[in-house]
């Protein structure tokens, strides 16, 4: 069976609000959800690793086939739970060794 | 990569489309602020066609300010073509970066094969006066002008109606690249939390079929040769293209 390949992505959060790791992380689903339906999602195998709250940062995990459609969804994501927000993608790696080092 | 001589050129990215109220001089330096940060090198700012000198003065010296570079930019929406090419008569060595809103196909036409456009935008929401096709495609190429896609809409827009958006730019993207029309993506928001990385437009981008170099060169090398030309032909030495005045006087 082949191995599958994945992807860490550091997000910054730009926001007045403090949403939770939960609001965040359904706002994600919800985003990619909204563009490429409950099958597009569920190949994506998104999944919340690390989310700071204080710092307002937030690491993912996404499968590197479906890492532009996940790119895609967070720069769409305009609230998290009713309050404005962006999300910004601030690196992009493949082990959460090396994403740490990029983003230090 | 040893051996290898040519360095890589780091990109510029720009955004040509903000819209600012000249009236809130605060909010303009926090979105201005906040495109330098996300990484813009280059900003244009829409403009009424009736700003005076100073306004646009005073924008230029925010931008460089916060560290953008400012590109002033009129949109017209003219009636029909022959108010098109008086407005563009009256305004082509006034701004930086023109575009024409499309509203109707004498004028699409008009404004794809006149040299004087650097942008052609259509309606957003008003599918059937999306007139970019073949036909506008190919005088498009031959007049220098480029398709505008405004990303706002893709983020404030949901179900069919983002459904129905997608699919004409997606199809208006491939007739463009089919004929070698460049592609300029921008943000048109006015509000700094609208504002996207240009990475992230470029992601944008491959939702209407923008590849990643595509996406990448919509928001940085499409954008910044479109300037370049214009600056280039408004400034004073400018005789054609590629024909300047390097030397004036007796001794020449």
């Amino acid at each position: 069976m082949k191995r599958v390949k994945r992807r860490y992505l550091a997000l910054q959060l730009d926001s007045e609000a403090l949403p939770s790791g939960k609001e965040f992380i359904d706002a994600v689903w919800g985003a990619v959800t909204k563009l490429y339906g409950e099958h597009g999602a569920s190949l994506t195998s998104l999944a919340l690793i690390d989310y700071d709250l204080d710092k307002k940062n937030a690491v993912l995990r996404t499968n590197l086939s479906t890492l532009n459609m996940v790119r895609a969804s967070l720069a769409t994501i305009t609230s998290i739970s009713d309050n404005e927000a962006a999300v910004h993608l601030k690196a992009i790696s493949g082990t959460i060794k090396a994403l740490h080092q990029k983003t230090r | 990569m040893q051996g290898c001589g040519v360095a890589a050129v780091k990109r510029i990215f720009a955004d040509l489309h903000l819209h600012l109220n000249a009236k809130n001089s605060d909010g303009t330096v926090r979105v201005l602020s906040k495109a330098a940060e996300l990484g813009y090198g280059l900003v244009g700012v829409s403009l009424a066609a009736e700003t005076r000198d100073e306004e646009v003065e005073r924008l230029r010296s925010v931008c460089s300010e916060v560290g953008v570079d400012f590109v002033s930019r009129v949109d017209l929406r003219p009636r029909n073509p022959d108010n098109l090419m008086r407005q563009l008569r009256r305004l082509r060595r006034k701004f930086e970066i023109i575009c024409v809103a499309c509203e109707s196909k004498a004028v699409a036409r008009q404004a794809a094969k006149d040299r004087r456009v650097d942008l052609l935008s259509f309606p957003l929401l008003d599918f059937r006066r999306r007139f970019f096709d073949r036909a506008e495609a190919e005088l498009a190429r031959g007049g220098l002008a480029a398709l505008e896609v405004d990303v706002k809409p893709l983020l404030v827009l949901e179900g069919p109606a983002r459904v129905r958006l997608l699919s004409f730019l997606r199809r208006e993207a491939a007739v463009a690249k089919g004929f070698g029309v460049p592609v300029v993506v921008s943000s048109g928001v006015s509000q700094k939390l609208l504002l996207r990385k240009p990475r992230e437009m470029a992601a944008l981008g491959f939702l209407f079929g923008l590849d990643e170099v595509s996406g990448l060169d919509a928001v940085s090398r499409s954008p910044v040769a479109l300037v370049e030309r214009n600056r280039e032909k408004l400034s004073p030495g400018f005789v054609a293209p590629g024909i300047r005045v390097v030397k004036e006087g007796r001794d020449c």
